[in-house]
């Protein structure tokens, strides 16, 4: 019996905008309890709520990201729960008319590209945060984070598999960080997912799907989803039903437990918010917000691979973040002799070391211009690439320069043929047998001659080099 | 003397006759001898309202007076104010101290007026008769057994018997109109969008406004223009209203060439007699005065209240649920868990009269109820605002009774919210249709006010202006007081 997943994602990202989406507040992440505050984030009587256009604007543009429709008239609508993190009783949302509708999203799969549909985007107000660890039988609450803006973005039930989750969020993830509309840090909670799971036999109708809450990881996501379609699977096959519930995934257990069921559901009686007019565009403020769209992650990955020359793999690797994509530019900028270089150096050298010793690209010591140095040094043989490799380690430690580094440790490559073929004398005097041998028709020998001179100059003769010299003088 | 309308007031402090602070005595004294037998005010503190006066005369000499220089001015307990408490007259409130002054607020105290207190009202803003205050019913000085009218029933009480020469109120479904005409005062409800709502403790969002009474056409001209005014920080106030010319409006001495629509749907059975007499006379004056009358229908008047009391309850539903006991208010202190703390603190907290909307209007917003209520409640709004654009297009204003009957005894409609209801029925649909409305003496009916009421088209306040001065100059219907408080 072959089973099919069927997963819709619904994921919260906080804007960055400067001030909350609906009062001046600071949205600072960290700041000390309820400093971050106001009589309207507060919800304190007779205040009123001003739409942050800052927020509309990359909302926008997540949309044209997106390939969306942008709607000219969109509506907040005011959803109504008690709970003491919402000080107003209601959160302001956008439900009948969203600013964002019918986008998409490519992930890649292992079978090619896969088109995910995104259904809307809206925009809505974060509620705060109620803090029980720690207090003796009492809760606190901190308003700081009340009124931040989020944009919820909903996908349709186009996923197949745990994996094409987690791809549909790292892509999307990327994005948002792309466009500069989210810094989208997972650990602070701006971005944040939940998922709606359901499977059925192949070709059959949706089955019943159960809300998946507080997935904060990708790793957990993958995880819930798993344990999920197992769970589901089970109970059919042992001839239950799928209850329709929110499930709260426990990612120290692994494992997730019913929250609240659907009678249960919160019936949020959403109505128009009388404090906020209808959100009206212009198709002249949209074209501008279009105008300013930077270049995204896969235009980006194309670019790399034909004007860079670059594998695929390299042009995903680099284009993984704007920081690091800027890297590459800068670098390729200051060493255009070869782009292919560049990205080996800093793709599988300076970035594995930098994650060992966890900086981020944006905090290298070793700057574009620095990094360029190194590799014009290898390029006209003042060092070898293996040597190089030492000298980017000290560069890392010291902050020094390619060029101070080589001096300081004597790094310099040997390129003079005379003090080569005197290395070569030496090592040819010291293994007279391999030389009859090699004279005698050994060729495979020549290998042994070049490590052995190689180790004689420490590291410092220039490879080719050596090779020229040694099949001239081994010839006698 | 206590009887001297706003705008004489102005003339005798301008000419130096009078100091700001004499008149706060002067009204100080009056609230110390009447308010016990009124209950207009339900928070005074006069030696602020004495500093304050003091600093106007200050002003005054350093620099000049401005638009409303030393004048008293009650606020209704609605306003948030940084001065003394902001308790809406309701329990959950109680003690509320806003750190933040209303906008209007602000603006009157940029205008140099000395504010006076906090005026009583029906809790929250819901009621007709000032009688579901948690600080007990105010009363009418034309008959202290009477209502005074609601929800501003203190600061109608407070200017008809002058202990304030004006003050402020607000109206959602009539709430300054109709206490205005049951106490022989001009109310006057401006354009929604006209006025600033930052601050004011939200009943009904869509429909509020806040607006001038006092004792005539004039003094309600000049708060308005001092509280009129685009407020980036309400998303409601609107950027790019016309303006107009307050007191130039109020210069009207005739209706020469205005045609006043006169609805057949305002003058229905049950309506007191005395007050379509009453009515009927005053438009007969009008036609004297130039003003050509002209029937016309607003048809779909009859769905006006079903209306409201859906709308209304509705978004004071959601607007009341932050009065929850965590922040601020009242708290049950010792509550079972979190659902109790809500359920218990909002139980004690409100009245019967609050309660029995925000049921209502979280019923009408319930899942499989709303197309049938709030949906189409909205749908019937738009058609009676579309009724007041198709009268429009063959009056300049039309002219209907405030209310259908005087004001009526305290208690005798306190068992009956339908028939309390039904105290709205001609003010209500012009908060629906966002119009500016007013409110003016116009006769007795059993020895008691009635008021006129005129309604314009959207930003034509100085229409309601000019009708309303015209009938006051060929009128002395505003001069009337009552004796009990002379």
């Amino acid at each position: 019996m072959s089973w099919e997943t069927v997963i819709g994602l619904e994921v919260h990202v906080q804007v960055n905008t400067r001030s909350k989406a609906f009062c001046g507040c600071a949205t600072d992440f960290g700041a000390e309890p309820n400093t971050q505050t106001c009589p309207v984030c507060l919800g304190m009587p007779g205040q009123l709520p001003v739409l942050n256009k800052e927020a509309v604007d990359k909302t926008v543009l997540t949309g044209l990201a997106i390939d969306a429709a942008i709607n000219l008239e969109s509506r907040f609508d005011r959803k109504n729960y008690f709970y003491p993190d919402l000080p107003k009783g209601y959160q302001i949302s956008q439900f009948a008319i969203p600013l964002v509708e019918r986008g998409h999203l490519d992930i890649p799969t292992p079978d090619g590209e896969k088109r995910i549909g995104i259904t809307r985007i809206h925009m809505e107000e974060d509620a705060g945060k109620s803090l029980h660890e720690g207090l003796d039988g009492v809760s606190h609450i901190d308003l700081n984070r009340s009124g931040v803006p989020l944009m919820e973005i909903v996908s349709e039930p186009d996923m197949r598999s745990a994996d094409e989750a987690v791809a549909y969020l790292k892509q999307l993830h990327q994005l948002v960080r792309f466009l500069g509309v989210s810094d989208a840090d997972m650990e602070k909670g701006q971005f944040r997912c939940d998922a709606n799971v359901s499977v059925r036999r192949k070709g059959e109708p949706l089955g019943t799907r159960a809300e998946l809450k507080n997935l904060n990881s990708f790793r957990f996501i993958k995880q819930a989803i798993e344990y999920e379609v197992m769970r589901q699977i089970e109970i059919i096959e042992d001839g239950g039903e799928i209850a329709q519930e929110t499930r709260l995934f426990d990612s120290a257990k692994g494992e997730s437990r019913p929250m609240r069921s659907k009678e249960e559901a919160h019936d949020y009686r959403y109505f128009p918010d009388p404090d906020l007019p209808p959100l009206r565009l212009s198709a002249s403020e949209v074209d501008a917000i279009r105008a300013g769209m930077p270049e995204l992650p896969g235009q980006m990955r194309r670019r790399f691979e034909t004007e860079y020359g670059l594998s695929p793999y390299d042009a995903d690797v680099l284009s993984t973040t704007r920081e690091l994509a800027g890297y590459y530019e800068a670098l390729v900028g200051a060493h255009s002799a070869d782009p292919k270089r560049c990205a080996n150096w800093l793709a599988n050298e300076l970035l594995g070391r930098l994650k060992e010793r966890g900086i981020d690209i944006g905090d290298s010591t070793v700057t574009p211009p620095l990094l360029a140095g190194l590799l014009d040094r290898i390029a006209d043989n003042t060092v070898s690439g293996k040597l190089a490799k030492d000298v980017l380690d000290a560069m890392l430690d010291s902050g020094k320069d390619a060029d101070t580094v080589i001096d300081e440790k004597g790094m310099r490559q040997v390129t003079d043929t005379g003090a080569i073929d005197a290395l070569i004398r030496e090592v040819m005097d010291a293994n007279a047998g391999q030389v009859e041998e090699y004279r005698a028709g050994k060729d495979r020998l020549l290998g042994f001659f070049v490590g052995q001179v190689m180790k004689a100059s420490r590291g410092k003769a220039n490879p080719d080099l050596v090779n020229e010299r040694l099949r001239e003088l081994l010839k006698g | 003397m206590p009887f001297t309308p706003l705008h004489a007031w102005k003339e005798r402090l301008d000419t130096g006759a009078l100091t700001a602070v004499d008149v706060a005595k002067l009204y100080l004294e009056r609230i110390a001898r009447f308010n016990d037998r009124l209950n207009a005010f339900v928070h005074l503190d006069a030696e602020h309202v004495l500093a304050q006066a003091e600093a106007s005369d200050i002003h005054r000499t350093k620099h000049g007076p401005r638009p409303l220089e030393g004048l008293p001015i009650a606020v209704k307990d609605i306003f948030c104010t940084q001065d003394g408490p902001t308790q809406c007259c309701s329990h959950i409130l109680k003690d509320f101290h806003a750190p933040y002054d209303a906008h209007v607020i602000t603006l009157l105290k940029k205008a140099g007026a000395v504010l006076v207190g906090k005026t009583n009202m029906d809790e929250f803003a819901m009621g007709s008769s000032n009688e579901t205050s948690v600080f007990g019913p105010a009363r009418n000085p034309w008959n202290e057994d009477c209502i005074p009218g609601g929800s501003s029933g203190g600061s109608a009480s407070a200017v008809a018997a002058a202990l304030a020469p004006a003050a402020l109120g607000t109206d959602t479904g009539g709430s300054i109109r109709q206490p205005a005409s049951l106490t022989g005062i001009v109310g006057l409800k401006p354009t929604y969008g006209r006025v600033s709502r930052r601050g004011i403790i939200a009943f009904a969002s869509s429909l509020d406004q806040a607006g001038p009474m006092t004792a005539c056409v004039r003094d309600a001209a000049m708060v308005a223009a001092a509280i009129s005014g685009h407020d980036p920080m309400d998303a409601t106030s609107v950027a790019d209203a016309p303006d107009v010319d307050w007191l130039g409006a109020c210069e009207a001495t005739d209706m020469r060439g205005l045609r006043i629509g006169r609805p057949k749907e305002y003058f229905v059975d049950g309506m007191h007699p005395a007050v379509r007499e009453a009515i009927d006379a005053a438009l007969a004056r009008c036609g004297e005065l130039g003003a050509t009358i002209v029937d016309i229908s607003l048809p779909h008047t009859e769905y006006a209240v079903a209306a409201y009391y859906v709308i209304a309850p509705s978004e004071a539903s959601a607007n009341l649920a932050r009065y929850d006991g965590v922040r601020f208010g009242h708290r049950n202190q010792a509550p079972d868990d979190l659902f109790d703390l809500y359920t218990r603190s909002r139980d004690e907290g409100f009245g019967a009269e609050v309660k029995r909307r925000i049921l209502t209007g979280t019923f009408a917003l319930s899942s499989g109820y709303y197309d049938a209520y709030y949906k189409k409640a909205q749908q019937v709004r738009t058609l009676i605002r579309q009724d007041f654009l198709n009268a429009f297009e063959t009056v300049d204003v039309i002219a209907t009774p405030t209310s259908p009957v005087p004001a009526f005894r305290l208690g005798e409609k306190t068992d009956d919210p339908l028939t309390m209801y039904l105290s709205d029925i001609f003010t209500i649909a012009v908060n629906l249709a966002g119009l500016p409305g007013l409110s003016q003496p116009c006769g007795f009916a059993d020895d008691l006010p009635v008021g006129l009421q005129w309604i314009a088209p959207a930003w034509r306040e100085d229409v309601l202006l000019s009708a309303a001065a015209a009938f006051e100059a060929a009128s002395d219907w505003h001069a009337r007081k009552p004796e009990a408080f002379q």
